[in-house]
């Protein structure tokens, strides 16, 4: 009897083969959009994350306290050990020292007399090192609007508003006046070798990116680092994760009252950045829940109609004396066949697609004027571990149910009504 | 024709269908018998009743009152699982439309009731071939009803009906959907296999071919039955 069903199955292709495939469409649909979305709405956070936050930062207590007025004067000192240290302890990650500060930028004329002056937020980031990934991390060689990427001591970057402002062309040479580590007054020039945009206001006013080396040697910051950035290889936020690791560091110096003891902090921790992550996960969640819903009915509903269109063969079915108990039977386990079909073949094809766009991701760069610090120029997928499975809820619940559904009609039809479809 | 004994008995037999806040009474107070290897039919214009009273023999249909026993068993009192077991074990149906399943080849229609009965492949297989031969439709075996004829459906129907040499065939306007030439060779069929092997027949039918064949007419008018003609000593 299995054989005679399993060969029913198969040669119909209505009953198996254009039913798996909307199953498997709708599915690849899920988790395609699933992992999209979940990219996609992480990409704000993982902007934060590339800028500024990390996906953990380390720095020390005091640092912490007031890490919003960029105190450098309690930066980490021997951060290079530290550093050792933390690649050590957690391998999974990469590290950025960085040191954010602030000052003047000041424009001489040709005779060294201050010509123009601006203030500027100051990012010491590791450009000269072979192997750094700081560059790509914060898309900054795309974000170039005149000249070219620092590849020597000495050279920096402007923001190219500031630039145009200071009447600072690539070439230029520009002073940093600033404070160092110590409290004492700092200049230091720079040769610029290129402008920025980063697509924020408030960065393209005035901002001044150079080589992690020249700032410390700039602000006095020998072997220091105001903070160390802490990024997944994953390229990914991981909220648990993060906190984990926050938590088994800490953990390590928690017996230390120094107050320059280093502190780790994932992205949620710091500052109101743990709300914008909850609101960034309900709402991908919202979005994700709406779109398996309406695909659930879609799924459903097809499992209704495939039901209820078998009426006339289940008619021929009791007729020839089969139980009404074991056609229901029969045809929900073939659902159950169609649905774990097409949800397996849907999966496996939403995962692929995902991967594609969260390894390449889809180009916007046409979209916008040109590329920015502040804005990817490719939206990317998030492959999670829910994607392995979300697509089984509408894929296999909701064509089983709707099979489900129709089959009540064999047991609430007299059979007599069932031929009456049947010879209709 | 020889018959011996009642297996169906019909008293006072109605059925009435729920038609929006009215009643429609499909049958009034029928009073019938057949006995085994009759080939009978009930004869009427559409809405007669003949229908409605074949489902209930056939038990896809239970009486709103009244009495019907087929095979010694009540119909409105089986269950649905007992109703079930009497169709898959003593009757065989036939329909207008033949109701094949299309994607399975002839051999596997014919099969079908006999996966129901448990019986092991050689069994089945030994059944088929024999069913498939009384209706001349051995070289037809690995062919699917979209390649076959009306007539050739309509005989496969057949043997799917006589496969497991059922006491009781219904056969609600078999030749409905045929010409002449097929309807006598399908009825021609029909009246060989009652011959032999002694199955009753009753048919639901208003196609004078059909009815020239029967040798009980049983003429139902407005869900009564109206007349009854015997062309051969039962």
């Amino acid at each position: 009897m299995i054989k005679f069903l399993l060969k029913g199955l198969w040669r119909d292709k209505s009953r198996s083969r254009l039913p798996i495939i909307i199953v498997s469409l709708g599915v690849m649909l899920t988790v395609w959009l699933h992992a999209y979305i979940t990219g996609f709405m992480g990409d704000t956070i993982e902007m934060n994350a590339r800028f500024s936050h990390g996906h953990v930062k380390v720095m020390t207590r005091a640092y912490a306290e007031d890490m919003n007025q960029l105190p450098n004067d309690l930066a980490i000192t021997g951060a290079d050990s530290l550093l050792e240290t933390l690649k050590t302890a957690f391998p999974g990650m990469e590290w950025a020292p960085r040191i954010q500060f602030g000052g003047l930028v000041d424009a001489p004329d040709e005779v060294g007399e201050t010509r123009a002056q601006g203030p500027a937020l100051g990012l010491g980031i590791d450009l000269l090192s072979p192997g750094s990934r700081e560059d790509e991390r914060l898309n900054l060689s795309r974000s170039l609007v005149r000249g070219r990427m620092p590849d020597q001591a000495g050279e920096a970057l402007l923001s190219d508003e500031f630039a145009v402002k200071l009447g600072v062309n690539p070439g230029d040479d520009v002073t940093l006046i600033g404070s160092t580590m110590n409290g004492s007054m700092a200049m230091y020039n720079f040769t610029v070798s290129g402008t920025l945009s980063f697509g924020a206001s408030i960065m393209d006013r005035g901002t001044l990116v150079a080589d992690l080396h020249d700032v410390r040697a700039a602000l006095d910051m020998h072997d220091a680092a105001g903070e160390i950035l802490g990024f997944s290889k994953s390229g990914f936020y991981e909220d648990d994760d993060s906190r984990e690791m926050a938590g088994s560091f800490n953990a390590m110096h928690e017996g230390s009252r120094d107050e320059f003891a280093p502190l780790m902090k994932s992205l949620s921790q710091q500052g109101n950045m743990g709300q914008y992550v909850d609101i960034t996960n309900t709402w991908s969640q919202y979005i994700s829940l709406i779109f398996i819903f309406a695909m659930s009915l879609v799924l459903w509903n097809a499992g209704l109609l495939g039901g209820l269109r078998r009426y006339g063969e289940v008619g021929i079915r009791l007729a020839m004396g089969e139980e009404k108990g074991h056609v229901y039977r029969s045809m929900i386990i073939e659902s159950v066949f169609i649905g774990i079909a097409g949800s397996v073949i849907g999966t496996m094809a939403g995962l692929f697609l995902a991967y594609l766009i969260q390894k390449y991701g889809i180009n916007i760069s046409g979209m916008m004027q040109g590329a920015s610090v502040m804005f990817p120029s490719s939206i990317r997928a998030r492959i999670t571990p829910v994607d392995f499975y979300i697509g089984f809820f509408p894929g296999l619940l909701s064509t089983v149910l709707g099979t489900m559904l129709s089959g009540i009609g064999i047991y609430k039809r007299q059979t007599a009504r069932l031929f009456k479809e049947l010879e209709a | 024709m020889e018959t011996t004994g009642n297996i169906i008995s019909i008293k006072g037999l109605y059925k009435r269908f729920p038609m929006g806040k009215d009643v429609f009474t499909a049958l009034h107070d029928v009073n019938l018998s057949f006995g085994t290897g009759e080939f009978a039919g009930l004869i009427g214009p559409s809405g007669s009743g003949k229908t409605t009273l074949l489902n209930i023999i056939g038990s896809l249909d239970v009486p709103t009152q009244g009495e019907a026993i087929v095979l010694g068993r009540s119909i409105g009192k089986l269950s649905p699982r007992e109703s079930a077991r009497l169709r898959k074990e003593s009757l065989g149906f036939i329909f207008q439309s033949y109701n094949l399943l299309a994607v399975h080849t002839v051999y596997e229609n014919v099969e079908f009731p006999l996966l129901l009965l448990n019986l092991t492949a050689s069994e089945r297989h030994k059944m088929v071939l024999d069913a498939l031969e009384w209706v001349g439709l051995s070289p037809k075996i690995k062919s699917k009803p979209p390649q076959l004829s009306g007539g050739e459906c309509q005989r496969v129907a057949i043997a799917r009906a006589m496969v497991k040499k059922p006491l009781l065939v219904l056969a609600d306007e078999p030749t409905a959907n045929l010409d002449a030439a097929n309807s006598h060779h399908i009825l021609q069929t029909m009246e060989k296999l009652n011959r032999e092997l002694k199955t009753t027949f009753i048919f639901a039918t208003h196609d004078e071919k059909v009815i020239s064949y029967l040798k009980r007419k049983i003429y139902l008018l407005d869900g009564r039955v109206d007349n009854e003609e015997l062309t051969e000593a039962i």
